[in-house]
């Protein structure tokens, strides 16, 4: 049994903001079927009550004064900027 | 031979003395990248102008040259953002990012130890590969025999020092991308403990495994490099705050009574017969200068293929959500809603590869998936670094390849991405449970290809793990040998 379908993949893709063509929507479906398949191999492991590793340092908040520091200019912050206008990011119309 | 035959420390005396000049350094660079990189293809982007400029600067003020890279010249990879010099992280969507608003703090120290950027290294596309091949430009090729793959992620970072192209540089290691290419390549490549090496400004690929670490030609450069990058940055949440050792002083040659582990994992079936011989003779080596070692098990390292995909998959698809083309990079013409504009920038400037991961993780990530997928796979992730530590209860350092078998042709393995997925079966783990890796010349095969040899350490303990790695090189000349690349000067 497969384990994403096609319309799956198409979902997917839509949520994590990707145009694909129908084309790449089969092999995709095919490879992340095959990743997904393998990768199930973890269930082979009872993890109850194991504690889920985010990140490997025992890492705590580190609390710092939130005083304004200089960084970049909203010049600087544009000049990579595809698209622009008066000061600010140009992006088409947000409402259809 | 090339000047790159020396080691940095020889370099600074040379330069000290006045018997070479800054520029000579930098030309000696730019001319070798003239003669090989057309078939090496390691860089992207040169900085040849300003790297020009600040050697002359740096030849007038010699007489106080105490900084501690004063004029070498250095490789950095592109994931790497360097202000004012493009960055593209081997993607077509960062084509156009000429202009970077900052230095990445690895940058930072580069400079204000006074190091020469020669230019940007090529990648996998945001460090998404094992082969090069993923690079939205050119692959890189390996400088041994230019029909095979210098590995990846860093595989550019890995070559353009084989090759001598530069004599160091930096490169970053998710699941392997430093040390599976500087096996391939012939060169020493470590990725250091989890937050020794701030990530400001590296181009997040997998926040919880990446690092920056050093690619050299031998180990006491590496020690000597990942000093100058080291430490605690308050741009970093995650980089630690932990004393940065003077790691070139643990470099003395002596590692009689040192408990190596060996994991039988490690050199089970998939592992070639040559890369099998290569590590024994290692051992073997080992045992004559005074160390033991012993078979362990590190019983989970079968799943740490599956856990390390569906992590970091998870974390490139939340990272990779910036490249929205707002505010840099690549944006679709003519887009008629902000929703149209962001899924065709992205299918523009994408990859497979990186869409594939992109949505994988996105999938485990997802409402229903959370659970059987990400959430088991942390819970792995706590099982694979408990082997790890219950082995360093008992052993200094844990030894084995660095890859199952030595580089593989260009187009082997293309097509198939569990196939390319496996070469990373040996370092994967050592991400995963975030404790530094080594990777060292210890053989050839028998068409000429380079052999490596990993050795893993505890939690901030890359000192002990230069010891071992500088002992053994000390024994050997595996390091001195050079590809016989448009006709090497060695």
């Amino acid at each position: 049994m497969s384990r994403i379908s096609k319309e799956e993949v198409k979902h997917v893709a839509n949520l994590a903001r990707l145009a694909i063509t129908e084309e790449e929507a089969t092999t995709f479906t095919k490879q992340l079927d095959d990743i997904i398949t393998y990768a199930e191999q973890l269930n082979e492991l009872d993890t109850t009550g194991i504690e889920p590793t985010t990140h490997v340092l025992d890492l705590k908040n580190v609390m710092r004064k939130d005083e304004p520091k200089k960084w970049i200019s909203q010049e600087d912050a544009l000049q990579n900027a595809p698209d622009k206008q008066d000061g600010q990011f140009k992006v088409p119309s947000v409402l259809e | 031979m090339s000047l790159f035959d020396y080691t940095l420390r020889e370099l600074q005396e040379k330069l000290h003395n006045k018997e070479i000049s800054v520029t000579d350094l930098v030309e000696e660079s730019y001319k070798r990248i003239e003669e090989v990189d057309e078939e090496v293809q390691a860089f992207l982007t040169l900085n040849k102008e300003a790297a020009k400029k600040q050697a002359v600067e740096l030849d007038q003020e010699r007489g106080n040259a105490d900084a501690n890279l004063f004029g070498l010249p250095i490789g950095v990879k592109d994931n790497i953002v360097t202000k004012g010099l493009r960055t593209t992280a081997g993607s077509q969507f960062l084509s156009n990012f000429e202009d970077p608003l900052y230095d990445a703090t690895v940058v930072n120290k580069l400079n204000e130890a006074k190091a020469v950027t020669i230019g940007k290294l090529n990648m996998d596309e945001f460090a998404m590969g094992s082969s090069n091949e993923n690079s939205s430009y050119v692959a890189a090729r390996n400088p041994w025999n230019t029909d095979y793959v210098p590995g990846g992620s860093s595989g550019g970072s890995a070559a353009a020092v084989a090759a001598g192209e530069v004599p160091y540089s930096l490169g970053s290691d998710t699941g392997g991308s430093i040390r599976q290419p500087a096996a391939y390549c012939g060169v020493v490549g470590l990725k250091p403990t989890y937050g020794r090496v701030s990530r400001f400004g590296l181009i997040a690929f997998a926040s919880s495994l990446d690092q920056i670490g050093p690619i050299t030609r031998n180990v006491e450069d590496n020690a000597f490099l990942l000093e100058t990058i080291s430490g605690h940055d308050q741009m970093d949440s995650t980089s630690a705050d932990v004393d940065v050792p003077k790691y070139t002083d643990s470099l003395t040659g002596d590692v009689q009574g040192m408990k190596i582990a060996v994991p039988k994992e490690y050199l089970a079936e998939g592992v070639s017969p040559e890369v099998k011989e290569a590590v024994q003779a290692a051992l073997t080596q080992y045992e004559k200068m005074g160390a033991t070692w012993e078979e362990v098990s590190l019983p989970h390292s079968k799943y740490a293929l599956s856990t390390y995909y569906l992590l970091s998959s998870s974390e490139a698809s939340s990272n990779l959500a910036r490249f929205d083309g707002v505010r840099y990079g690549k944006r679709a013409e003519d887009a008629e809603t902000m929703l149209d504009m962001f899924m065709r920038s992205r299918a523009e400037g994408f990859g497979n590869e990186v869409k594939r991961r992109i949505m994988l993780g996105t999938f485990a990530l997802s409402s229903g998936y959370y659970d059987a997928y990400y959430k088991k796979a942390q819970q792995v992730r706590t099982l694979i670094k408990n082997d790890f530590e219950k082995v360093f209860e008992d052993y200094d350092v844990i030894i084995g390849p660095t890859t199952p078998t030595p580089a593989f042709k260009v187009g082997d393995k293309v097509d198939d991405p569990m196939t390319m997925y496996a070469n990373d079966i040996l370092t994967i783990p050592v991400n995963l449970a975030g404790v530094p890796g080594i990777s060292i010349p210890c053989g050839f095969s028998g068409d000429g290809l380079p052999i490596g040899l990993q050795i893993i350490g505890k939690h901030f303990d890359e000192a002990t793990v230069y010891r071992a790695a500088h002992a053994f090189e000390q024994k050997t000349d595996y390091h001195k040998q050079r590809p016989s690349l448009g006709g090497a000067r060695s």
